[in-house]
């Protein structure tokens, strides 16, 4: 008895309170937003509710459990694949179910993937990583007739309720539906990470042993977050199948995996917000600088490539300026001002900051 | 000082043009009175187009010319007056051949810089992403740069275009030329294990026969892997004389150079998309160190539907030329480049024939229902309100060892299941302006 009700006051605690107040907060804002703006910014923003995702899934094994990944554009691959072979199979599937099944598959493969990865370390769990990436496309190919070769399979997105209105934009739907599962993901991850689990997850990464001696199972307590973060990339995968509109293995290649370790390294290592603000820069950059190469009037050698010079420039300036990311930045600026107003928090040492907790303001 | 003669000669233009359309049946108010706003990317003075290209990445070598070249005539239009006075823009964007992108910058193109239509855009994976949507949005797709018969959908998709041959067409013209010049020789296939490879060997069946040619010869391979030296080796254990190859120039120059290493030496039949000269000889020559060359493609047998880069005396390939030193002489100019040229100004022959103030719809049904002629290609184009397919067909030709390609036999068309018949047009020559 006293063990439901202690475990009913922890669920009931005022983190859990506190981040349900902010999702809400989170999910009336962007609501309002995404009804001010067109179409094809609607369009944008779903793209960055789906890299957070994924980019928070990365977050919770690279950044708090220390276990680096380089296949997880592999990850999401499988995520979109299901979705699309479970709607090529039965095109009225509701998106709920669709987004279910392809959490769940990746999830099992993630925790067959999961087992491998417990055993290797450093260099060679991204090397193992690393293969997942680079030879999961290549079974698209290889088995056509289920996978559809190159070319892929198409998804039609999912269209607008009636109820919403015969105009009403398929792309502010969209961006509805992937919001909606961003919040929740963020939400559930938050928990997660105040709470044992978490906790363990940061220990394993700080030190093995030391946390073996502490009673937590090191190998389990890997597996779980290979499995959290593989399931959130599934998510993020299904819902990339709908706003693409086809799921092809031009689409999973390396490059995705290493943006999204880009995007939470220059979002801030370690902290959910900074998997957001790491996908913001994910889809924006790109998409200010594609029409340089038809609107400069320079040779094509060097127009076609500036775009991509100018993103590996903001990255390096990035990591020079603010080497904790951006997440990071922000969160000095904050202490700073707090320490001017003469309040550390956790009773501190001034103008230390403990760089990776995901919520050290308490 | 030149304004006047200038106004006159575009009057005089604009009025046979008027009675030329009017002797068709069009509506002489079509390219009468004055520019309205029409459509969405049309205003008064300029009509803005948009293309997703693959300008960086692994499908960029070669086809990353494509799009400054439609551009350099575009631009080489809108200096000679533009097209009913309006001046064309055109955006392209680097998708780097990965449908993600190209999901995201179509809708950019549609939704954000409201272009009046779709040009050239590259590629079967990255065109099959947004085809829908396009089409939902009703905005004219003309000229898929992918030789996928998939563009031919006119239920589904009526505002979508192919330009290029389908491959199975080709696949039939270069058989049929292997039954009547290589008769009686074993013959191998090397093919790209996907659409392209798969609709090609499509072709090449029904004209040599299925059966003729064992499981034995017919060897694929993916983009993916370069190591093909199984594939090639077994080519020469099947014993084929002769191997037709649908692949592209990087597989087609890995193939030449591997069964030069092992003393295999087949006659070649390859598609015009991995068989254009100059990109291949670079290739050769970066893949061997400089060992080899140009030297390895003698004797190629292959096809065209374009003029030829190093076929100077044609009049198309000269007007290109010039266009091409006078915008682009950075590029090297190649198969990319008049490939780029003629989509263009196959564009705007119909922006011509849609009249002054043309809506996205009545563009469309202009292009279906006009019989584009005295364009650079070798065959007519297949557009019909029931039919998107592009060029119908193709002509033979063969490599010799300079490099020089010579175009050999009659020009053949065909469709998917129909027939291959001889094309008896005779070519065309350019308007002396450069401008249809």
């Amino acid at each position: 008895m006293r063990a439901v009700s202690s475990r009913f006051e922890r669920l009931a605690s005022p983190t859990l309170g506190r981040n349900l107040l902010l999702a809400l907060g989170a999910a009336v804002v962007l609501l309002a937003l995404s009804s001010q703006i067109g179409a094809y910014d609607d369009y944008n923003l779903t793209a960055v509710a789906i890299f957070a995702i994924a980019a928070a899934g990365l977050t919770v094994l690279t950044g708090l459990n220390g276990q680096l990944s380089l296949g997880h554009g592999a990850l999401m691959a499988i995520g979109a694949y299901t979705a699309s072979i479970a709607l090529k199979h039965n095109h009225q599937l509701p998106v709920i179910v669709v987004l279910v099944i392809a959490v769940l598959s990746t999830g099992i493969i993630g925790i067959l993937f999961g087992f491998a990865a417990a055993r290797l370390r450093g260099p060679y769990l991204a090397g193992a990583t690393l293969t997942l990436a680079v030879a999961l496309p290549q079974v698209a190919f290889r088995y056509k007739s289920i996978f559809g070769g190159e070319s892929g399979l198409t998804v039609t997105p999912p269209p607008p309720p009636d109820f919403l209105g015969a105009d009403f934009p398929p792309e502010r739907w969209l961006a509805w539906i992937a919001l909606a599962a961003a919040i929740l993901t963020m939400l559930l991850l938050a928990n997660l990470l105040r709470s044992a689990p978490g906790r363990a997850f940061k220990a394993v990464r700080d030190n093995e042993a030391a946390a073996a001696l502490a009673g937590i199972d090191v190998a389990r307590t890997q597996v779980l977050a290979f499995v959290i973060s593989a399931a959130c990339a599934g998510l993020a995968g299904a819902l990339l199948a709908y706003w693409t509109g086809i799921t092809a293995p031009a689409g999973f290649t390396l490059a995705l995996s290493l943006q999204l370790l880009t995007a939470i390294v220059i979002g801030g290592l370690g902290s959910l917000a900074g998997a957001v603000w790491g996908s913001i820069v994910l889809v924006f950059v790109p998409l200010q600088t594609s029409g340089m190469a038809s609107r400069l009037h320079l040779p094509s050698s060097i127009s076609d490539n500036l775009p991509l010079a100018i993103y590996g420039g903001i990255l390096v300036i990035a990591m020079l300026v603010a080497p904790h990311g951006i997440q990071g930045a922000l969160r000095r600026i904050f202490t700073f001002g707090r320490a001017r107003w003469g309040r550390t928090p956790g009773g501190g040492q001034e103008g230390v900051v403990d760089w990776d907790d995901p919520a050290s303001d308490t | 000082m030149m304004g006047g003669s200038a106004l006159r000669i575009r009057a005089i233009a604009i009025l046979s043009l008027t009675g030329l359309l009017a002797a068709c049946g069009t509506s002489a108010d079509n390219t009468s009175g004055t520019n309205t706003a029409s459509a969405p990317g049309i205003t008064a003075t300029t009509i803005t187009i948009g293309s997703t290209q693959p300008l960086t990445g692994r499908a960029a070598p070669g086809y990353s010319e494509i799009s400054p070249a439609s551009n350099a005539y575009f631009n080489y239009v809108n200096d000679h007056g533009g097209i009913f006075g309006r001046k064309i823009t055109y955006y392209y964007y680097d998708d780097g051949y990965n449908p993600t992108n190209t999901a995201s910058l179509t809708r950019k193109l549609i939704l954000e810089d409201k272009v009046f239509a779709l040009f050239s855009a590259l590629g079967t994976p990255t065109h099959l992403a947004v085809v829908d949507y396009i089409n939902t949005q009703k905005v004219p797709d003309l000229f898929v740069s992918s030789g996928c018969n998939c563009w031919n959908d006119v239920s589904n998709h009526p505002y979508t275009f192919g330009f290029q041959p389908d491959y199975t067409i080709e696949g039939k013209i270069l058989g049929q030329y292997i039954n009547q010049n290589l008769s009686g020789k074993k013959v191998g296939y090397f093919f790209q294990n996907d659409e392209f490879g798969l609709d090609g060997v499509k072709g090449l069946d029904a004209s040599l026969g299925a059966s003729s040619v064992p499981d034995a010869a017919r060897q694929n391979y993916v983009p993916t892997n370069t190591s093909i030296g199984p594939q090639i080796a077994a080519l020469q254990a099947s014993g084929a004389q002769v191997v037709a190859g649908f692949s592209i120039p990087a597989f087609t120059a890995l193939a030449l150079l591997q069964a030069a290493k092992i003393g295999y030496h087949p006659v070649w039949v390859v598609s015009n998309v991995g068989t254009d000269v100059p990109t291949l000889t670079g290739l050769l020559k970066r893949f061997s160190g400089s060992a080899a060359g140009g030297q390895l493609i003698a004797g190629m047998v292959t096809d065209n539907y374009l003029p030829y880069s190093s076929d100077t005396s044609n009049p198309w390939t000269s007007l290109f030329k010039r266009i091409h030193d006078q915008y682009i002489s950075t590029l090297p100019f190649d198969g990319n480049v008049i490939y780029g040229m003629a989509q263009a100004y196959t564009f705007v022959q119909v922006l011509k024939a849609a009249g002054r103030n043309p809506t996205r719809a009545s563009f469309v049904k202009s292009l279906e229902t006009t019989r584009l002629s005295g364009g650079p290609g070798f065959v007519p184009f297949g557009y019909s309100p029931s039919n998107h397919l592009g060029y119908l067909g193709v002509q033979v030709a063969t490599i010799a060892a300079d490099g020089t390609v010579t175009t050999t036999g009659p020009v053949y068309q065909s469709s998917d299941s129909g027939p291959i018949v001889q094309f008896n047009g005779s070519p065309s020559t350019p308007p002396t302006s450069g401008i249809p």
